[in-house]
């Protein structure tokens, strides 16, 4: 089926370059910030050679990064930023324009912590800021996904049921600059998995006004429907995941294993590869969210049913909040589904802040002992901060 | 060149029924630029008072396409439009447009200058029109990098004391090849100086003064008036620069007192007082060093040949 599927030694953030030209994306616009900034470096290198027939827009900040992939979006045009960090929270204003207003933007976030103290490293306290900006979020866990996840965010997002922009999160460094052996679907298979569907766009002929001003009912029933766009998007997601023709099992939006653990893991991007291979050693669950938003609730739910004790990693902080963000949302889960599951709510790696496997293998001894003392109960804690851990 | 009113090239883009002011100033002028220009068009919108009189949710004004995204990146979202069509043209997936960028004061000197510097530098083909009404309007009269000295505001309850800044030159700074002033009051100029902008490949500029009867506290009627006692008290010359060169397209030989033209403005109540007489020496004398300047830069000392604009 597939004309040709090749094998190349490719950075996370070059993965996702090499996406966006498989894809003929028509414009290109970024503003420099580490970790993201080899991906728009090489994104310039295939415009320039004649390897992608795009635009690049070499703006001036990032806020106006994603305004020229709005108005460009709008003109029908396929886009592409990508942002990390201080990059990300200047655009803040304008990512909920970008899904108000219905664009099919796809934004590659090197995910990165945020100033001050000022720090260049990983960790996912940029993206949650901007987790209610109504933009559906995937997470990839290595190079490979990340090129994977890029061509689907375009065919999810341009899809006429969602018309919503996607962020495709790859950890700062960890996957960013990782490199491994990316297999890649070549410009035809790409192309064919991505075709170009009409939706309206500002044309003279045809004239629209987008932008408008709306009174208070017409904004609340706005609103609503765009969020049941992205609470529907869901089953396109997995639509697009199941069906993406690289893999012949596809991908599932929840990645799960060793699901009748007493203990099961819960988490986001890279770090999770580390949990699986203990895991697996160990015999604890690992639950893997390649989807966060929308929350794929009835996808993890099977696998934390059977769990005496969950533990959800954060790779951010919620200050003032009564848990960070990941372990809210599994908390409401479990209320919702009446499961009464202790949880352990664990933040671990700020800043980059290395994620050992001797760490990582403590703190599942810890948990198993725990389960097998029959010791249920929800607490928080730090990892690698031995003052606080149980 | 336009010289009668059956010459304009374009119908209306703006229908009526919208709900601006009574004498709006940036919609007389924003009308008479959109009658000249060439169309294909598409139109962008920065956040303001222009934006939200003519798109009340499920009525639009605009006969052309329209896109508003925020306060300070009309500039960059044009840009995209741009940028976009370009591509989209060569891949036989599209076709480029003329774009016009509105954005008032604060979308143009203040907020908005980041951007707009972005897109000039970058040299998109567009033409960014400052619609000047001297203050923030849409958010009730506050005080803007254009609100002139003395000049009343909610934010400068004793008239502002510092200078107007000066757009136009930063933006020629920027080395475009076009830009120019122009008032609704003399509309043949305007309308011609928007089909020029258009014949240069890149980004254009129109500084269009725009009286505001509800945030200069004068009678709807007096609009055009104010428009041009503007010019012929030297406050606001016209003239444009082509390629670096100066041009005064309307040469004021005697000029008018200002205070005819404040007077007029109750936003200027204060600093007609006598004991504010400095700061009115303040503001005059900008008006004159503005236009010293401008004649220097032109080099110009007695009416050009476009006084047939006077209609
Ligand atoms: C980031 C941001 N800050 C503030 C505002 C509020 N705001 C909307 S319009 C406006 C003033 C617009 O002034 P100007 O550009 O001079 O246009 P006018 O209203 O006079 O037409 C302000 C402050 C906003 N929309 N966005």
């Amino acid at each position: 089926m597939l004309r040709q599927a090749l094998l190349y030694l490719m950075s996370g953030n070059e993965a996702i370059a090499h996406a966006v030209m498989d894809a003929d994306v028509d414009v290109v616009a970024a503003y420099p910030i580490t970790p993201q900034t080899t991906i728009v470096e090489k994104l310039s290198e295939y415009v320039a050679s004649g390897m992608l027939d795009a635009e690049f827009v070499p703006v001036e900040s990032e806020h106006s990064a994603l305004s020229v992939c709005l108005g460009a979006s709008l003109t029908g045009a396929r886009v592409f930023t990508a942002t990390s960090s201080q990059g990300l929270a200047l655009m803040h204003e304008i990512l909920y324009i970008a899904s108000g207003l219905r664009t099919p933007i796809v934004m590659a976030i090197a995910n990165r912590a945020l100033s001050a103290p000022i720090n260049i490293h990983g960790d996912h306290s940029d993206i949650m800021g901007s987790r209610d900006a109504g933009w559906i979020q995937l997470f990839a866990e290595n190079p490979q996904q990340a090129y994977d996840f890029t061509l689907i965010a375009y065919r999810v997002a341009e899809d006429n049921r969602v018309m919503l922009p996607v962020a495709v999160n790859v950890d700062g460094f960890t996957v960013s600059h990782c490199y491994e052996g990316v297999r890649v679907l070549g410009k035809e298979d790409a192309r064919a998995f991505l075709p170009r569907t009409p939706r309206p766009r500002l044309e003279y002929e045809t004239p629209i006004t987008v932008g408008a001003m709306f009174s208070s009912m017409h904004y609340h029933v706005a609103k609503t429907e765009q969020a049941k766009a992205l609470e529907s998007s869901l089953n396109v997601v997995k639509e697009v995941f199941r069906s993406y023709p690289m893999r012949e099992e596809g991908y599932d939006v929840v990645h799960a294993v060793n699901t009748d653990s007493p203990v099961m893991v819960v988490g986001l991007g890279g770090v999770m590869g580390t949990f699986r291979h203990l895991g697996r050693r160990m015999n604890v669950g690992v639950a893997s969210l390649r989807l966060y938003r929308p929350f794929p609730a009835a996808d993890l739910l099977p696998s934390l049913r059977e769990a005496e004790l969950i533990i959800v990693l954060d790779r951010a902080y919620s200050p003032g909040a009564p848990a960070p963000p990941l372990a809210a949302d599994i908390k409401t889960l479990l209320h919702t589904a009446g499961l009464q599951t202790p949880v352990w709510s664990v933040v671990c790696g700020l800043g980059g802040h290395e994620i050992r496997l001797s760490m990582a293998e403590k703190l599942l001894q810890k948990a198993l002992k725990a389960v097998r003392e029959g010791a249920g109960a929800n607490i928080s804690f730090y990892l690698g901060e031995e003052v606080n851990t149980p | 060149m336009i010289t009668r009113l059956d010459q304009l090239p374009a119908k209306e883009a703006i229908s009526p029924g919208h709900n601006a002011c009574a004498g709006c100033g940036a919609l007389i002028a924003v009308r008479q630029i959109l009658l000249a220009a060439p169309r294909p068009l598409i139109v962008v919108n920065a956040t303001g008072c222009l934006e939200v009189v003519t798109t009340p949710y499920p009525y639009t004004a605009w006969n052309v396409p329209w896109l508003h995204v925020a306060f300070e990146n009309a500039a960059a979202a044009a840009s995209g439009v741009e940028a976009a069509l370009k591509v989209l043209e060569r891949k036989g997936l599209g076709r480029r447009h003329n774009i016009i960028v509105f954005a008032g004061d604060g979308g143009t000197f203040d907020i908005g200058l980041q951007s707009l510097s972005g897109a000039l530098e970058r040299g998109h083909r567009l033409l960014f029109v400052c619609y000047d009404n001297e203050a923030y309007m849409n958010t009730g009269i506050q005080r803007s990098a254009a609100t002139p000295p003395g000049a009343w505001s909610s934010t400068t309850p004793a008239g502002k004391q510092e200078s107007k800044k000066d757009i136009m030159s930063i933006v020629i700074a920027h080395g475009v090849k076009y830009a120019a002033t122009a008032t609704p009051f003399l509309w043949k100029d305007l309308v011609n100086k928007v089909a020029k902008a258009f014949t240069f490949d890149g980004p254009a500029f129109l500084h269009v003064y725009a009286p505001c009867p509800r945030g200069w506290y004068t009678e709807p009627d007096k609009t055009i008036q104010l428009s041009r006692l503007a010019v012929e008290t030297r406050y606001f010359p016209l003239y444009e620069v082509e390629n670096g060169r100066y041009k005064i397209n309307y040469f004021v030989t005697r000029p008018k007192p200002l205070e005819e033209f404040l007077s007029l403005q109750n936003r200027y109540r204060v600093l007609l007082r006598p004991e504010n007489a400095e700061l009115l020496q303040k503001l005059k004398q900008e008006v004159e060093e503005r236009w010293k300047r401008l004649e220097a830069l032109s080099q110009q000392r007695e009416a050009p040949s476009s006084t047939h604009l006077v209609s």
